[in-house]
């Protein structure tokens, strides 16, 4: 341990004075001389009440009150008058620390002095360079120095939004004090009284201070700039804790903050809400036997606020709900997890959904979006997370079906899919990375050939199904393909169907025993002749494929070529 | 609304004309409520108010009034619609309620919702007002250990004026009458169950709000004619200005900015649940009551409709209902958001 630290503390207030006047008596009593800056505008009654209710306290100091505007100059010049006479007050101060009336202490203030002692020479002032950083609010980095900010952006919001863009307009760009670079970061410092002095003792601080009144937030860059010109070591980390949303608004804290704020090891936390009675009350803790100089790891709290800005910007994937409803495009992920659609495949393989549910991981459903009911794997009245099944209320809000299925279900979610289906999804499915598409087009023609149908409703159902597989083929050939579309035609399919099957097996789970045999298969005899007979009744069949096998079972073929 | 459709006018100024008859409207009709105990002067600027209309509840109120009480609501304002069961009574010894008593028609009324506009017009202004009726249970993110005005205190910050909070119908996982219903007693330790992800949502251009239908009540009572099953979507907490009005119960309101309380790029905000226990052994009593009064919306479709099913025996619980733990069981699932109130 060095030379002891004296510690000084400019509180800034402007509301809710009963809670500063708490803070204040906690660094007073902790040894710290205290001056308090209360905004012009707070009302006069409310100050009388602070101070009768410090009274008790000695050496407390009421810096000249300014008025006080979020973003403005003259929160900077608070500081400075307060600065002043604090350090006028009391010369011996070492160390200043500027903190809010909401700012409350976690540690004793001992610690906190015990902390400075260990390096006596440093300022604790987050300060990083205007031209790196990405975190500031509203869009605006280089400009908040390069342009003139006359007008309050809270009072006149539509004035400041004007004048900014005439000035982008006209290209201005203001010219920086010379021998300085732009600086930004927390408004909460503690500077040592040295560096403190020859900021406010600058012999350019002229020039420096008109340069800054048209800044815009000048609090969180006047003494994060000129702290670089004037200090000789910085610890480019703030001692108070306080984290800001994705609209610049302090996060507040509660109760239940407790644990992870004592976990933190942070000096300061910015800033309570009042109501939270055990928070204040539990903080700061009461002073160990020997002060506990150990930094602050403020890393675990900072995980959980970037944890929910991001809820709060992004969202959770595939998660529509009253308060997340996103539009089309701007889903930050369509659904939640992986899942696949096979198209034909149970035209082909009429058992092909208990087949595929013993080799792959995942619920295998029948037709999900069957015109007669939502069929879900075992076809339950009432499916996964109480979904019903009944087909109205699944076409009501289709989309809102299959992303609520996916987010319930805990394995990959597989379902069958066919031109008969509702097709309303098929552009939402085609443009979802998630979705795995396996099509075998044409496929619908196997159950017709063995309908038993007269050929004019064969034909009727033809067109129909062909139209609609058209249209979902095209989708699927599309450039806003997102999914991993596999299409074969029929004829390529039957022509290898093992090799086929087993591909698209590997796609949907690399480590999937290889298969030896194939389920039960529609027999594809005849479906020459019905595609003969559509063509010359006027329909062109388009999907089945350049060449069908032959139209005789395997068996005979082989006989004939003997 | 029909009823501004037929002027070919510009959608806002349709809407401000059905804002200015609703309120109007509500203005004109208070005389409809007589005044049994106006406590109102007791209420001070930032109190959270509690707006509540009420038919024979006698036996729900303690509950719900603790309920609200340990949540930080300072003041309920009641409207008790021609109650015979002691309700009134009860409540006018209540220190924290000021009642008011209205013998008119509740359809004529709008559903009560003419009432509540105008104790809302007059009472409400600039405070934090729930509207809730004595079935609903308001839970959101933390309000195991944050009090409701840390939510309103952080709603001011964020500088939001409505709170979401969608209706989650509970349910007894046996059948209705199995366990009786005793006053005080907490609803939920009977009606625990809920349908975790049965819930379907549709845009209302118009008025800008979301229209959730789905849970217990759209597959058991209206799978005959689902899309006709009862809203779920409510914006019950409403920091409110005199030019607000609720159109339709607490589903939405007007101006139609207080109904955008979604995101639309992807984030989500904060929102809540309004646990529902209107299933209790109190159910059919109530529902062969308001059967022969014909005095609810769509001309009772929804109590004929339960009263045909639960005669019937019909259990609402199923294999994947889930069964009611806390607010982060209900966040996991995407039924409420923290959105970013850490």
């Amino acid at each position: 341990m060095t030379a002891p630290v004296r510690l000084g503390v400019i509180l800034l207030c402007h509301d809710r004075l009963d809670v500063a006047a708490r803070m204040a008596r906690i660094w007073a009593e902790g040894g710290a001389r205290v001056a308090i800056h209360v905004d012009a505008k707070t009302p006069g009654a409310e100050i009388a009440t602070l101070r009768t209710a410090l009274a008790d306290l000695e050496g407390i100091l009421y810096s000249r009150r300014r008025r006080c505007d979020w973003g403005r100059f003259n929160l900077v010049r608070a500081t400075q008058d307060a600065a002043e006479e604090l350090l006028a007050a009391c010369p011996d101060l070492t160390h200043v620390y500027l903190a809010s009336g909401a700012c409350l202490p976690l540690r004793p203030v001992a610690e906190l002095a015990a902390h400075l002692a260990a390096d006596p020479g440093r300022d604790h002032i987050e300060s990083v360079s205007a031209h790196d950083v990405g975190w500031t609010v509203g869009g605006l980095n280089d400009e908040r120095f390069t342009l003139y900010f006359p007008f309050d952006w809270r009072r006149q919001r539509g004035l400041f939004d004007r004048s900014v863009e005439w000035q982008r307009r006209l290209r201005v760009r203001r010219g920086m004090p010379r021998g300085i670079s732009p600086h930004l970061g927390s408004q909460w410092w503690c500077l040592t009284a040295a560096t403190l002095r020859a900021i406010l003792t600058d012999p350019r601080r002229v020039e420096f201070d008109r340069y800054f009144r048209l800044t815009w937030i000048p609090d969180e860059s006047y003494f994060q700039t000129l702290a670089r010109r004037h200090s000789v070591t910085i610890e480019s980390r703030s001692l108070t804790l306080a984290k800001f949303d994705h609209k610049g608004r302090p996060y507040q804290l509660y109760d239940d903050h407790i644990p992870m704020l004592e976990d933190s090891r942070c000096f300061v936390a910015r800033k309570a809400w009042p109501g939270a009675t055990k928070l204040l009350a539990h903080f700061p803790r009461p002073p160990a036997e020997l002060p506990d100089p150990a930094p602050p790891r403020p890393a675990r709290i900072e995980r959980l606020i970037n944890h929910t800005v991001r809820r709060r910007v992004l969202g959770r994937p595939g998660l529509y709900m009253q308060s997340r409803y996103p539009r089309k495009d701007a889903e930050n992920g369509k659904t939640s997890a992986p899942y696949a659609l096979f198209q034909g495949f149970s035209d082909i393989f009429p058992d092909f959904e208990t087949w595929l549910a013993e080799r792959v991981p995942g619920d295998v459903h029948g037709h999900l979006f069957g015109p007669e009911q939502v069929e879900f794997a075992g076809r339950p009245e009432i499916g996964p997370g109480a979904i019903s099944s009944n087909p109205l209320l699944r076409d009501h809000d289709a989309q809102g079906f299959l992303t609520a299925l996916i987010r319930i279900t805990g394995r990959m979610q597989i379902f069958q899919f066919s031109p008969r289906d509702n097709q309303v999804l098929n552009w939402f499915i085609a443009t979802d990375p998630n979705a795995h598409v396996f099509v075998i087009t044409g496929a619908w023609m196997l159950p017709l050939l063995h309908s038993g149908m007269p050929f004019d409703d064969i034909r009727r159902v033809s067109a129909q199904l062909q139209r609609a597989e058209l249209e979902h083929v095209e989708v699927l050939n599309s450039v806003w393909v997102k999914a991993r579309a596999q299409v074969y035609e029929l004829a390529d399919f039957l022509a290898r169907p093992e090799v086929l099957m087993g591909e698209v097996l590997r796609q949907l789970d690399p480590q999937v025993v290889p298969i030896t045999s194939l389920p039960d298969m529609r027999d594809p005899a005849g479906l020459a002749q019905l595609l003969r007979r559509l063509r010359n009744s006027g329909l062109q069949p388009r999907l089945i494929g350049a060449e069908l096998p032959p139209a005789d079972p395997p068996g005979t073929e082989r006989k004939a070529a003997e | 609304m029909m009823r501004f459709n037929r002027f070919r006018l510009p959608a806002r100024v349709r809407r401000r004309a059905e804002r200015q008859w609703l309120i109007g409207r509500a203005i004109q009709r208070r005389g409809a409520l007589r005044a049994v105990a106006d406590r109102t002067a007791a209420i001070r600027p930032a109190d959270i108010l509690a707006f509540v209309t009420q038919r024979n509840e006698r036996i729900r109120l303690p509950y719900f009034l603790d309920y609200y009480r340990d949540l930080g609501v300072r003041h309920f304002l009641f409207v008790d619609n021609a109650s015979d069961d002691g309700s009134t009574d009860y409540l006018r010894r209540q220190e924290d309620v000021s009642l008011w008593r209205a013998e008119a028609s509740y359809k004529r009324a709008r559903f009560g919702m003419d009432w509540i506009n105008w104790l809302l017009w007059r009472y409400g202004r600039d405070h934090w007002c729930l509207s809730v009726d004595p079935d609903e249970f308001l839970v959101y993110p933390h309000c195991d250990c944050r009090p409701l005005a840390a939510l309103t205190d952080w709603l001011d910050a964020s500088g939001r004026r409505s709170f979401p909070a969608m209706l989650l119908d509970m349910y007894p996982r046996g059948a209705l009458e199995d366990e009786t219903y005793r006053e005080g007693g907490n609803p939920f330790e009977i009606a625990g169950w809920f349908d975790p992800a049965n819930y379907s949502i549709a845009k209302n251009k118009y008025y800008g709000n979301l229209w959730i239908q789905g849970g217990p009540r759209s597959r058991a009572f209206f799978s005959y004619d689902p899309l006709a099953g009862p809203a779920l979507n409510k914006i019950p907490l409403v920091k409110w200005q005199r030019r607000y009005a609720y159109v339709s119960s607490t589903h939405m309101l007007l101006p139609r900015g207080l109904n955008l309380v979604y995101d639309e790029n992807g984030g989500e905000m904060a929102s809540g649940c309004l646990l529902h226990a209107k299933f209790l052994s109190t159910f059919s009593e109530k529902s062969a009551e308001e059967l022969d009064r014909r005095q609810h919306y769509a001309d009772s479709q929804e109590y004929r409709a339960y009263h045909a099913g639960l005669q019937g025996g019909t259990r609402l619980w199923c294999s994947e209902s889930r069964e009611y733990r806390d607010w982060r069981q209900l966040e996991d699932l995407g039924l409420i958001s923290r959105g970013n109130w850490a």
